[in-house]
């Protein structure tokens, strides 16, 4: 899949979220968080785009930046050609209904004190789409695509088990008809019996609807299963994008590298090299200079420690860009 | 969308705190008699009144209790200020014929009226053969009648109290919470210097300057205590809603392009609400006791109006006297100890440990 074939669906352009870290009697912002630090991605209608990093490394901040729960500090958020970025509250609203979001805690994500039926329809509600009846059908309608019974619709959240929950998660964003679902870590607090059953479900829904994912996770099998292009991110910053075989197949950067040696691998004959990187993530509000990931990097030199590397794509496969000074050997 | 009367339509939760509450023996049969109570005192006038609740008189049907002044003439006698049932009574029952009579509440004595009238002005133990069933004050008033009329005078002020308190303290708590930045801490700031200024030194500085035809009505004290009291909501509905507002359903209706309104009054109020019902019952208990502290310092409801406060502070200067005080005093204890149970209950039934997850 070539990236620069079609318009992209979304388009970030050197996205930063920076917090400010307030300290002192009066305080003064000294120093500042940075936790997402440059991101420049495109997603392409109808693809799902995998973003992968540890805890910490601003992805679910980016995934919340993009669908404006943080106003980002600089960038823009390009999404069909509008940079979201820049519209103030009243003016964003029409776009949400394209720009939705699943969450990752189905229990905390379901206000407890509405019904089943009254979260389903309050987007229905919020844009003002049809009657009250048509409404009711419409949430019917998506209770029956998310696989729960019509009955679930008078039911509170208590009374559903947590993968239930997070189908009742998906029928709330999918109930405007969005182009592109920002998932947040959909399945990480679901059980592993369940995660299958879920993530098949946001197959089935890709393939039925023509959506868009951005799939955030940590979980890299997880990813594999859904992805078509996966981002590796680190510290704020993506470091490798690439179709989701390549990265698994050939990974260039070596932060990928050590990441896809920690995947356990239930084969006792199949013996691969742990790669095991040395220290700990650095805070994100001391980033390193130059290359983020240069003090725990085993092919580091001194133009890492000074020179931000910027993603650039690979000789041999340019759908398959890095963030990297140098081309390491397979 | 289901269920088109929200306040009738109690979710789940809600119900099983209900039921909680009616299971908790002592609180349920504390919150029953207050409610007997409170229903009674509502129809006072038709169990504690001198008027008479019937009149038969020369074959007519009159129910003065809540209606137009009958003068003496009506009745047959010779005056023209308003009858006296319980002499009319008497009258009609001295007539063998038997074809008039008068129907007089259980307690047929009204707050205000002189008992005794001729007589010396001196308290007197209770009577029951004339139903005086507590006795009378300094001023021969029926004790029995000022307190029923002065426990609905309280209420009365407790319920306002809490509707304007609470309306006002949740709204801007509430705001402040959700705005955040400069506006809370400015509201902040400006409660904190509210809140220090002597309650009691501003309502005497208040009743001495207003001017005498207004007078200190029950509204105007209403609004001095509102005034000094509608801090007290603001901090704990502040921190809920900081609370609240961080959580992943609040950040899903803001996804969904939730306006603020939207996201204060269906999402955050309705999971704040619950623990402010338990705060109910003591701000009862408490503004009980403002006011009968007021009015025993002299500074609340004027005379002539029934009030606790102001029995107790006859009591206390009557002490060998000591129904007066011995009346008021009971009824003030059994009435704040029943609250304190039902809100002990209510607590109990309400707790957010039980109700609430956090991951």
């Amino acid at each position: 899949m070539d990236p620069a074939a079609a318009s992209p669906l979304l388009e970030l352009r050197d996205v930063r979220m920076h917090f400010p870290v307030r300290a002192g009697l009066f305080l003064r912002a000294r120093r500042t968080l940075k936790a997402v630090d440059g991101v420049s991605l495109t997603l392409q209608p109808g693809e799902t785009l995998g973003l992968v990093g540890e805890s910490g490394c601003g992805k679910s901040t980016l995934g919340k930046c993009i669908v404006r729960l943080h106003q980002p500090t600089a960038g823009q958020i390009l999404f069909e050609g509008t940079d979201l970025a820049a519209l103030g509250p009243r003016a964003l609203k029409p776009h949400r209904r394209h720009l939705q979001m699943v969450f990752q805690d189905p229990v905390e994500s379901l206000n407890a004190r509405h019904t089943v039926g009254e979260i389903i329809g309050e987007p229905l509600e919020i844009h003002a789409l049809g009657d009250r009846a048509a409404r009711r059908r419409q949430v019917l309608a998506l209770l029956d695509q998310v696989g729960l019974p019509a009955g679930a619709a008078d039911r509170y959240p208590f009374e559903f088990s947590g993968g239930q929950r997070q189908r009742i998660g998906i029928a709330r964003a999918l109930a405007l008809n969005p182009r592109l679902l920002v998932c947040d870590e959909p399945v990480s607090a679901l059980d592993v019996s369940i995660q299958s059953q879920v993530l098949n479900l946001f197959l089935d829904l890709q393939r039925e609807l023509k959506l868009s994912y951005l799939f955030i996770a940590h979980n890299l099998a997880v990813v594999k299963h859904v992805s078509d292009r996966v981002a590796i991110m680190y510290l704020g910053r993506i470091v490798e994008v690439a179709p989701a075989d390549d990265i698994y197949r050939a990974p260039k950067h070596p932060y990928t590298r050590a990441l896809l040696s920690a995947i356990p691998r239930p084969d006792p004959k199949g013996r691969r090299e742990r790669i095991v990187l040395q220290g700990d993530v650095p805070s994100p509000i001391d980033p390193p200079s130059g290359c983020a990931f240069h003090p725990r990097c085993p092919f580091a030199t001194d133009r890492c420690k000074v020179e931000a590397p910027k993603l650039r794509p690979t000789p041999d496969n340019p759908a398959h860009t890095v963030s990297c000074h140098y081309d390491l050997p397979a | 969308m289901s269920g088109s009367l929200p306040f009738f339509r109690l979710d789940p939760l809600t119900r099983r705190k209900l039921q909680r509450f009616r299971s908790i023996r002592r609180g349920y049969v504390s919150f029953l008699l207050l409610a007997v109570a409170s229903l009674l005192s509502l129809a006072a006038e038709l169990l504690v009144n001198s008027r008479a609740l019937i009149v038969r008189y020369e074959g007519q049907w009159y129910f003065p209790t809540y209606g137009a002044i009958h003068t003496g003439r009506e009745f047959g006698l010779d005056y023209d200020y308003e009858v006296k049932y319980r002499d009319l009574r008497a009258r009609f029952a001295a007539d063998p014929s038997g074809r008039n009579w008068v129907l007089l509440p259980p307690v047929p004595f009204d707050p205000l009226e002189n008992c005794y009238p001729g007589e010396t002005f001196r308290p007197r133990p209770p009577d029951w053969q004339r139903r005086h069933f507590l006795g009378t004050d300094q001023i021969n008033r029926d004790i029995l009648s000022r307190l029923v009329y002065g426990f609905r005078n309280a209420l009365i002020f407790a319920a306002a109290f809490i509707l304007l308190t609470y309306a006002i303290g949740i709204t801007i708590g509430c705001m402040m919470g959700y705005f955040g930045g400069w506006f809370d801490l400015l509201v902040q700031r400006l409660i904190e210097i509210w809140s220090n200024i002597p309650f009691l030194f501003v309502v005497i500085i208040i009743a001495s300057i207003v001017p005498a035809g207004i007078g200190v009505n029950l509204g105007v004290l209403l609004f001095i205590v509102v005034l000094f009291s509608w801090t007290g909501m603001t901090y704990y509905m502040r921190s809920a809603t900081y609370r609240e507002k961080a959580r992943d359903y609040v950040h899903a209706a803001q996804v969904l392009g939730a306006g603020t309104s939207r996201i204060i009054f269906r999402h955050i109020l309705p999971n704040v609400l619950s623990t402010i019902v338990t705060f109910i019952p003591f701000t009862i208990a408490s503004s009980i006791s403002a006011l009968t502290a007021l009015d025993f310092l002299g500074f609340g409801l004027p005379p002539p109006t029934p009030s606790w406060g102001e029995l107790l502070r006859q009591g206390t200067s009557n002490l060998q006297s000591p129904w007066i005080v011995a009346s008021a005093f009971s009824a003030l204890v059994i009435v704040l100890v029943l609250v304190t149970f039902v809100g002990e209950a209510i607590r109990e039934a309400f707790d957010p440990k039980k109700f609430t997850t956090y991951q």
